[in-house]
């Protein structure tokens, strides 16, 4: 049997998948990112391999992804979590057109074809409006655990309208809503409803077409699915590995290139160095 | 803040759970070209600066101040004025990455963090003394304000008058109206009789009287420069293209600015023409192997320039094309300066031939005719948060050739002289994004 892992070293967590042959997921893990990325990218694929209950040794090929992507020093090659996104997407969902993906500190919108390959895409910049460090500072001022506030919000009844998607200053805008007497739930609601017009705004640069996978970290929050979802008008494809999609699509062009013929010369086979090597010096 | 933490040290005992070894990093052969062009750059340019510092030092010439859009360096130069660029100048110091200390100068001044970020670095430069690591700037003897289309040019060029008490003049240069970008009868008329006061205020601040002749001479420079800035241009529709049309061009274009219409400036051009023709008839290209073609649209983030090239390179990315190359003048599309109506043929320079007193649509075709008549492959645009003037509409643009012309284009963000504003481990991201799809594509088509 061959394996192939992915791993997605995220700015706030690191995510770990190793697929079959048969494009079976047989091991992942998720752990916190932290300061020391190379160890955090080794640790999440020795979990996974202890998941899928094989040695790493086992592993034919492997690719990083994420921003910490050139840190998965163990690696075979990388390539970055917008083509993995899609990829990965694809596979759990083959109908998918757009993904919209909600990190830590990214918001983006893929559009992508019928065989998972990146048609374009759009990404935030420089401003954490629309991520999950949006949702985490929310979180924090009203008091509540981060994997609470999604099923609080489903509990509004007139969702406040906020004044500013600046992950900063919502902090004030909620305190000033607090101190109104308004509901945390109607808070919440109105928080993740700001989050998904911004995303949704920033996704249409590209073009909206269903299906639309939704992926990330923040896909596990049942608010901001429901949020997009009354936005979009049509219902969005998330499910248990959502937030593991950009490493399952790391692992699948890993399976790739460890399954490729040598005279394929369009694929890299495995020890050979993909187009996305590392700059020298990173 | 992320790529900061990915350079952290990592703590020692880390064990690979592989045993294959470490794919090492792609040795990319350096990508930049030091051939006889960049040498001579260096000496003339050095001389220029040379210049500067002596004027600088109380030991004679008179600077005039101008912009690049659409620069009438002749008319400076036939009053024998040193020509001095506030935009060349700030980007010389993003370039030698000393731009932010002037620019937190600026800032304390009361400037906004908004602020074009040019006008900063030169303000705080001005008031630090104007002592820079490439030369010593004068104080203007005279401001032309040479392109008012932007406003903030024009409030520059007024601040500067405010801080040093110099002669000014704002040329006022109608923009561009039609279609066609054709201006009017009216329009050249118009410009001509600006300049002509133009130069009775040289003749007065300098005391040297205008020589039509002179000026002719100096226009005939200026046209055989430029017929050969628009062969060497040219020169990129070749495959491999013989240098980068976006980093190598701007080797070509601080000659262009400050030496155009002087015989050095000529010897410029006429060496740099012979050295890419060479090139090109080797079939030698800035990279060991051209990959991908594309056109950029945008000025460079010079505090990261080498870092910024970098990123193409590694994916074997040449720029055919860019449109900031035509910032200063559009000779690669048929202007010459005509030495028989020296006046008009400056004026037609400031009207229609420099890209930015054209409409966003003159644009699109520009781009759109790189696209096809250079070949390539791709669109890269780069937004810059200083230039609204240059940035305002690009998201339009994107749409457009992405969405009508199919396109593949790329957009990032920063920015031309604030270092603050380049967030290297995003735009890596998107570069290397866009570069794996190209070859996906590439990929499947070669399978079909």
């Amino acid at each position: 049997m061959i394996y192939s892992g992915g791993v997605d070293v995220g700015s706030t967590q690191t995510k770990a998948i190793i697929l079959d042959e048969n494009c079976r997921i047989v091991g992942r893990s998720l752990i916190n990112t932290g300061a020391y990325v190379t160890q955090a990218a080794e640790r999440a694929f020795q979990e996974a391999a202890a998941d899928a209950k094989i040695l790493t040794d086992q592993v034919a090929y492997v690719v990083g992804t994420g921003y910490g992507r050139y840190k998965v020093t163990f690696g075979n090659a990388q390539i970055t979590e917008i083509s993995c996104h899609a990829r990965g997407a694809n596979l759990l969902f083959p109908n998918t057109r757009t993904v919209i993906d909600m990190g830590g500190q990214d918001a983006k919108g893929i559009r992508v074809d019928e065989n998972g390959a990146v048609k374009d895409f759009v990404m935030n910049d420089k401003c954490a409006a629309g991520t999950g460090r949006f949702l985490s500072n929310a979180a924090e001022t009203v008091g509540i655990g981060l994997d609470e506030i999604g099923p609080i919000s489903l509990r509004a009844k007139k969702q406040v309208r906020l004044s500013t998607v600046c992950a900063v200053f919502v902090e004030s805008d909620i305190m000033s809503y607090l101190a109104e007497g308004k509901s945390v739930e109607d808070i919440l609601g109105g928080v993740h409803s700001a989050i998904a017009a911004r995303t949704i705004a920033l996704v249409r640069r590209v073009g909206i077409d269903p299906e639309v996978t939704f992926t990330g970290g923040v896909s596990r929050n049942v608010g901001m699915v429901k949020a997009l979802e009354e936005k979009l008008g049509f219902p969005v494809n998330v499910c248990d590995d959502s937030h593991f999609i950009g490493a399952i699509g790391a692992a699948l062009f890993a399976l790739e290139r460890a399954t490729a013929q040598p005279e394929d010369p369009a694929i890299p086979a495995a020890g050979q160095v993909s187009a996305s090597a590392p700059p020298a010096g990173a | 803040m992320a790529n900061e933490q990915l350079i952290m040290p990592e703590p020692s005992g880390g064990s690979s759970p592989k045993k294959a070894a470490p794919v090492p990093p792609k040795e990319e052969k350096k990508s930049e070209y030091q051939g006889k062009m960049h040498l001579l750059q260096k000496d003339m340019i050095g001389r220029y600066y040379d210049r500067l510092t002596a004027c600088a030092e109380g030991k004679g010439g008179k600077a005039a101040y101008m912009m690049i859009s659409g620069n009438p360096v002749e008319l400076v130069q036939a009053f024998d004025m040193i020509p001095v660029y506030p935009e060349v100048n700030a980007l010389q110091l993003a370039v030698k990455k000393t731009s932010l200390p002037f620019i937190l100068r600026a800032e304390e001044m009361g400037y906004s963090i908004d602020n074009c970020a040019y006008v900063k670095a030169d303000i705080g430069m001005y008031f630090g003394g104007r002592k820079t690591a490439f030369a010593t700037i004068p104080k203007p003897d005279l401001i032309l304000c040479n392109y008012v289309g932007c406003n903030v040019y024009l409030q520059w060029f007024e601040h500067l008058q405010e801080y040093s008490g110099a002669e000014t003049y704002n040329l006022d240069i109608p923009f561009s109206r039609t279609a066609s970008g054709e201006p009017t009868p009216e329009d050249i008329t118009y410009v001509v009789k600006q300049l002509e006061e133009v130069i009775v205020a040289c003749e007065k601040l300098t005391g040297i009287k205008f020589d039509y002749k002179k000026l002719q001479r100096i226009v005939a420079l200026s046209a055989e420069t430029g017929e050969l800035w628009s062969e060497i241009k040219k020169l990129t529709r070749r495959r491999p293209a013989p240098f980068d049309a976006y980093f190598d061009s701007v080797t070509m274009m601080a000659p262009l600015y400050c030496l155009r219409g002087t015989e050095d400036g000529l010897k410029f051009f006429q060496e740099a023409y012979k050295e890419m023709k060479e090139k090109a008839d080797r079939h030698e290209g800035p990279l060991p192997e051209e990959k991908v073609r594309f056109v950029i649209e945008g000025p460079p983030p010079w505090p990261h320039l080498r870092a910024f090239r970098d990123m193409f390179s590694r994916w074997g990315a040449v720029a055919v094309a860019s449109t900031y190359s035509t910032v200063g003048g559009l000779w690669e599309f048929g202007f010459k300066h005509d030495p028989q109506r020296p006046l008009e043929s400056i004026a037609m320079h400031m009207l229609r031939w420099n890209l930015t007193n054209r409409s966003m649509l003159q644009r699109y075709q520009q781009i759109k005719s790189y696209m096809e008549d250079w070949n390539a492959d791709a669109l890269v645009i780069h937004s810059v948060k200083s230039c609204r003037l240059f940035s305002a509409g690009q998201g339009d643009m994107r749409e457009y050739f992405t969405k009508d012309l199919g396109i593949p284009t790329l957009m990032i963000e920063s920015d031309l002289e604030d270092p603050r504003y380049f967030a290297e481990a995003q735009i890596r991201n998107r570069v290397d994004a866009f570069f794996e799809s190209l070859e996906h594509k590439r990929m499947l088509a070669a399978k079909h």
